[in-house]
């Protein structure tokens, strides 16, 4: 932004830059980002019709098949009460995928709009929620979510809205610092000297623009949303039993680390993959899309 | 440097009040009569009433939170219903097993992460740097939860160095045997804080590196150690400081964890204790005690940034 307006200052078409990108600079999106971009599909693919790929039902007990690493008829084994391990990993997803994106999705529709309206309109309303913003970021959210859980209770709708209600505040801050750095270009000004609508700025000027900074920022934030939903199953505040999810799972799995240590091993495993792919995918596009990190 | 202070102790104790409205707040989530969902339902009416009038419960909302606040503010946080403790001796046994396990894993991060990014930065894109920052930016992905879960199997069931859940001693019953427990979740706590401190502190030297006041130095023919360490380092404690102050949120979480894997009695084994046995009071207490150390925490951070670069208090 600073690199433009220098630009202009020295006579130069700041257009220019814009338009050509840089030579030396050719962002590719190599095999590794394409392979964690697959494996989010596949995991998002599999527990939305897990119904229809045959498996066991993920709570039905098996008394005969109790504590079973992998075998033949059960690919990753069995847990203490014979349930198949790789049915609730897959059926676990669901939960871990709706509060992800669930969250993640209500903080960048209130968040998100309330940082761009702000830092396009500034003044009183940017200064009241700046600061209501900064006193909500200044609470721990695993503690918060965790007090607000155990009074109000922990079905899954429940902890969706309370975690996307505890990220709103940092949505707000990364989207109202990337609309500020286009708020004040020229193609706003003109737009807006053409008599252009609020609105229409926001949407058609300003939202094409920051799209992909938040993009990015919306994959890494689902993944943090999940790290503290797992968290909170791990605690056993989340969904109740027996509904699977990866975090109630490796919290069952801890009276058996010695007896059957697969237990603990696949839903964590599952769950390293599926973080590990979103932030891959989450940085690979940012440096992709060249967001600075300086503005952020 | 007053006029700023000032200000910001304005903002904390404005912080603090709407902290304590949110936790005051709590007991008014709860579903139907908050006096049967906290005694229970077969609980008699004189201890009701007690509650009744502990929590102000039949005054106005405002008023309660008058009353509530003024036992806060003399240190009276309540008295639990399940165990008959008060919320604050709960607080005095739990908080120095945290503090030990805070201390012990940060000496361990920071032992760890200052010298990995001074040899990473050294030669970044070198080899030692490629394994350093694709380790961990893998170990973003590994939430303490698991990572405590996969050390408990590995230190404490497969090879015996360390011991496993619910052998906890006092420090001051058996300090070698007290060490020798907290180890293995200090080092989980580490783990994720090293991450936090390396990468800061990699991308800050880095960028300090190419700044002309090292190519100075470089001129003047002085030791590339010396360089590193008088030069480089220093302007980077401020990273280091907004690393910490990032790395609270995450400490808190690690801590939680550990403890209730490992059974340690500290405030996060006491908090989710006192929601299993549903005892509102103490989950209460906890989450504003909680909430308040980690807002000043912030608050000193904030400060000390003040302090290392005055130029903050100037803007």
């Amino acid at each position: 932004m600073t690199d433009v307006l220098e630009h202009t200052f020295h006579g130069e078409d700041p257009l220019e830059e814009l338009v050509a990108p840089k030579a030396h600079r050719k962002p590719k999106l190599n095999w590794v980002f394409w392979v964690f971009l697959s494996w989010i599909g596949i995991v998002i693919v599999t527990s939305v019709f897990a119904g229809l790929l045959g498996l066991d039902d993920p709570t039905n007990q098996n008394f005969e098949a109790i504590n079973q690493g992998p075998t033949a008829s059960h690919i990753l084994g069995t847990d203490d009460l014979g349930r198949d391990i790789l049915s609730r990993i897959i059926y676990g997803a669901r939960v871990s995928l709706v509060v992800g994106f669930g969250a993640m999705i209500f903080a960048m529709a209130i968040g998100g709009t309330l940082g761009m309206v702000a830092a396009y309109r500034r003044g009183p309303v940017d200064n009241l929620v700046s600061a209501a913003s900064y006193v909500m970021l200044a609470f721990p959210a695993l503690v918060a979510v965790i007090a607000i859980v155990s009074f109000w209770g922990h079905e899954i709708w429940k902890i969706t809205l309370i975690i996307g209600i505890a990220s709103t505040p940092l949505v707000y801050r990364v989207v109202r610092a990337s609309t500020l750095s286009y708020a004040t270009r020229d193609f706003v000004t003109a737009a807006k000297a053409q008599g252009a609508k609020d609105s229409r700025i926001l949407v058609r000027e300003l939202l094409p623009n920051i799209l992909p900074a938040v993009i990015s920022f919306f994959l890494i934030g689902v993944a943090s949303v999940i790290i503290l939903e797992g968290a909170l199953a791990f605690l056993g505040l989340s969904v109740d039993a027996p509904t699977p999810s990866w975090g109630n799972m490796i919290n069952e799995s801890r009276t058996y680390l010695s007896d059957n240590p697969w237990l603990a091993l696949f839903p964590s495993l599952a769950m390293f993959l599926f973080l590990i792919s979103l932030n891959i995918v989450g940085d690979t596009l940012r440096s992709f899309l060249d967001v600075q990190e300086g503005k952020l | 440097m007053a006029k700023f202070l000032a200000k910001r102790l304005v903002a904390l104790v404005g912080i603090l009040f709407v902290v304590s409205i949110g936790t005051f707040l709590l007991i008014h989530l709860l579903p139907g009569d908050p006096t049967v969902t906290i005694l229970g339902p077969s609980d008699n009416a004189h201890n009701r009433a007690v509650l009744m009038q502990q929590l102000g419960l039949d005054k106005p909302i405002f008023e309660q939170y008058g009353i509530w606040i003024a036992n806060v503010l003399q240190g009276n946080l309540g008295q639990s219903f399940v165990t008959h403790q008060t919320v604050m001796s709960t607080l005095r046994h739990s908080v120095p097993i945290d503090l030990e396990l805070v201390v012990i894993s940060q000496v361990i991060a920071l032992g760890a992460a200052i010298p990995l990014a001074i040899a990473s930065a050294k030669r970044p894109n070198g080899l030692l740097d490629k394994i350093t920052t694709t380790t961990s930016f893998a170990m973003l992905a590994l939430p303490p939860f698991i990572i405590i879960v996969v050390m408990v199997m590995f230190f404490a069931i497969d090879i015996h160095v360390f011991p496993g859940p619910g052998s906890y001693v006092p420090l001051m019953e058996d300090p070698v045997s007290n060490l020798h427990t907290m180890i293995l979740p200090s080092l989980v706590l580490a783990a994720g804080s090293v991450v936090v401190y390396f990468r800061l502190l990699r991308g800050d030297l880095i960028s300090t590196l190419q700044e002309e006041f090292i190519v100075m130095a470089r001129s003047k023919g002085l030791s590339d150690r010396y360089i590193m360490w008088r030069h480089a380092l220093r302007p980077s404690s401020l990273s280091l400081l907004a690393a910490a102050g990032l790395n609270i949120g995450g400490l808190v979480a690690g801590a939680f964890v550990v403890e209730y894997l490992l059974q340690l009695p500290g405030l996060g084994y006491a908090l989710v204790n006192s929601i299993q046995q549903v005892d509102y009071l103490s989950v209460q207490g906890i989450t504003l005690f909680v909430a308040v150390v980690v807002v000043c925490l912030n608050f000193v951070i904030d400060f000390l940034f003040t302090i290392v670069d005055p130029r903050i208090a100037r803007d």
